[in-house]
């Protein structure tokens, strides 16, 4: 019974080891490789050269770059976060018909709108509006992306402050737009910041909406420029992709950080005292 | 500070629902008034509808000489103390009852004055700087009253104010929220469900059913004196005793007794039509001892302790059960048989419809 429970420990231990290896192998090349004279695509014991970082600040699109994911990272979360901010407040206090069947509907069509499947009309949509390399449509259509789902989290964190508070504040002669912004964003902030940072992330690893919708080197976001990163002969620039791995990725991993430090990563509305 | 005049108020909710029902009643200046009423009676609509958060669908609400009935809530210079208190729990203390001064644009510096001074007088100076979630339940609702006082409204409507506290904390609120209401002598309206704690706090009680008053009165009026059947069964805590019977002629007949004459049975109303009635009165307000012309002989069933008194079930021959308020220590043993006579004037009785048969003006 003892050497049973043992053995089957570990086995388990030794499951549990391979699947953590499995995962941590390309985190363990995205530290690596970016410090090796000649990375590959394996993982070893870099020699610790700065001369990749070197002929990547080289390179004259990959810093714009960095700047244009900023640019749209940012531009798209402001949107996001201020449409689902009033449109959940909406949907969450005024009855219409059907209106879980117009956030459903909107969820669903959603995953097409950012998706590959609606990238033909977007484009022709972008091409009409006269939007094609504008970064502005880039923004637009990772907007209008993200918003429903967006709306969707939010409404939760909104259904779930109680009505009495907006009730309270009401009588007090507080206008609606004093309601929301006295009484209802403090209390869902967390909410907000959870769709903040999720809209920041979403955007900062798109690649196929900025690909398809910009031309000009000098417009497109760090997701794409790594696409350029080839050698003449059509091989990987691994010595360029492996240091642009790494700064692409810092902005998160800090991103997170931070919020998980400011805001702890709560996801339920927080005012259950 | 103003009186409340409700007139022929009809709130009709989407779907044919109607919570009030062609109501009228006044609020005196400066009283302090309760809506009582099981759940669903309309009583929570009706104070919404004061406050303006609800619309009315028909009839007018003034207070004081205007007509507020379609003022947004904001203009009606109420104050509303919430069941769940609402306190913006991401404001200190401070900050929450300077609230309705913050949308009066009041300066920064004069509202925390004001602040100050409202929480110094409910006791809350200590707490300033919290926020609502490190209060105790007490606490919060005194920081709640006070956002109230703070706008110095006209009228303080307070739903369900004590239901959020615990048992005891709600005997030293009632208290405390008798004195203060006494002290701003601003007339109050609160919403209960409990009929005690419309007892113990108001001046009037309004009691309801489906949206309509069945009776308004001051506490001992409809303690002693329900208006109907559905107000006898509502008030008090230990339930009254309600026995089939007859009026032939000025003599009651209850039950399998022998007909007594009315008046003489302790009946404090005059002349009533003959026909079947019911017979009312309060456990308190019978003895054990069988000294009068209405007397109910039972045996003994149980006996229940209330604390200083006991509360005895008698079992008549003819199997209806009569309930008495006996001091303790003067309960009958289980088994014994009693006669349970109610003491004189308090016999109330109640038309084939459930009115009272007396009319008011007799109260003793």
């Amino acid at each position: 019974m003892r050497t049973r429970s043992v053995v089957g420990r570990l086995a388990l231990v030794a499951f549990l080891a391979a699947v953590l290896a499995f995962w941590a192998l390309p985190m363990l090349w995205l530290v690596t490789a970016p410090f090796d004279s000649q990375p590959g695509l394996d993982v070893s014991w870099p020699d610790w050269t700065l001369a990749n970082f070197q002929k990547l600040s080289e390179n004259p699109y990959a810093f714009s770059s960095l700047q244009n994911s900023v640019y749209l990272a940012v531009g798209t979360m402001l949107g996001v976060t201020a449409l689902a901010a009033l449109a959940a407040y909406s949907l969450s206090r005024v009855r219409i018909p059907g209106r879980n069947g117009i956030l459903y509907g909107l969820l669903l069509l959603s995953s097409i709108v950012t998706g590959t499947a609606a990238m033909v009309p977007i484009f022709q949509l972008m091409f009409q509006l006269n939007l094609i390399d504008d970064r502005s449509g880039v923004i637009l259509v990772l907007t209008g992306g993200l918003l429903p789902a967006a709306i969707f989290i939010l409404k939760d964190f909104m259904d779930a402050t109680p009505k009495s508070y907006e009730e309270s504040a009401r009588v007090f002669g507080a206008s609606p737009t004093q309601v929301l912004r006295h009484v209802v964003l403090p209390i869902v902030r967390p909410g907000l910041a959870t769709i903040a940072v999720w809209a920041l992330v979403n955007v900062w690893s798109d690649f196929l909406t900025a690909y398809i919708l910009l031309r000009d080197p000098a417009k497109i976001p760090a997701g794409v420029v790594m696409y350029t990163f080839y050698s003449e002969g059509g091989q990987a620039n691994l010595p360029l992709i492996s240091a642009f791995s790494l700064v692409y990725a810092l902005p998160v991993v800090a991103l997170y950080l931070f919020v998980n430090r400011r805001y702890g990563f709560r996801f339920h509305g927080g005012i259950k005292s | 500070m103003a009186s409340i005049r409700i007139d022929g108020l009809t709130k009709v909710y989407p779907g044919d629902v109607t919570a009030i029902d062609g109501l009228d009643v006044t609020v005196e200046d400066g009283s302090f008034f309760a809506l009582l009423g099981p759940s669903g009676c309309g009583k929570t609509t009706l104070l919404r509808t004061i406050a303006g958060l609800e619309e009315a669908s028909g009839g007018s609400i003034s207070i004081g000489d205007r007509d507020v009935t379609r003022l947004a809530p904001g203009d009606r210079n109420v104050a509303m103390v919430f069941q769940d208190y609402a306190l913006f729990p991401h404001m200190t203390v401070t900050d929450n009852i300077a609230y309705p001064l913050r949308i009066k644009k009041v300066g920064r510096s004069e509202r925390a004055a004001k602040a100050a001074e409202t929480g110094e007088g409910l006791g809350l100076s200590a707490l300033m700087a919290r926020r609502p979630g490190e209060l105790s339940g007490g606490q919060q609702q005194r920081v709640a009253l006070a956002r109230a006082m703070a706008c110095q409204p006209d009228v303080f409507l307070l739903d369900e104010p004590l239901s959020n506290l615990d048992a005891r904390l709600r005997l030293e609120a009632r208290t405390f929220l008798k004195r203060l209401q006494k002290d701003l002598g601003v007339t109050t309206v609160f919403v209960t469900h409990d009929q005690s704690e419309a007892l113990a706090m108001a001046d009037q009680i309004a009691v309801m059913e489906a949206g309509r008053i069945r009776q308004l009165g001051t506490p001992s009026e409809i303690f002693r004196r329900p208006a109907n059947t559905f107000v006898a069964n509502f008030i008090g805590s230990t339930p009254m005793n309600m026995l089939p019977g007859k009026l032939v002629g000025g003599v009651l007949q209850v039950g399998a007794l022998e007909g007594v004459d009315a008046v003489a049975a302790g009946w404090a109303g005059r002349e009533a039509p003959d026909g079947e009635v019911t017979v009312a009165f309060r456990p308190e307000y019978a003895r054990v001892d069988g000294k009068g012309p209405l007397v109910f002989e039972g045996t003994v069933e149980t006996t229940e302790s209330l604390g200083a008194s006991v509360l005895v079930t008698a079992r008549t021959d003819d199997g209806q059960r009569v309930q008495v308020v006996v001091p303790e220590g003067e309960e009958p043993e289980v088994g014994a048989v009693v006669g349970v006579a109610p003491a004189s004037g308090r016999v109330l009785v109640y038309d084939a419809e459930g009115e009272l048969l007396s009319p008011s003006s007799s109260v003793p």
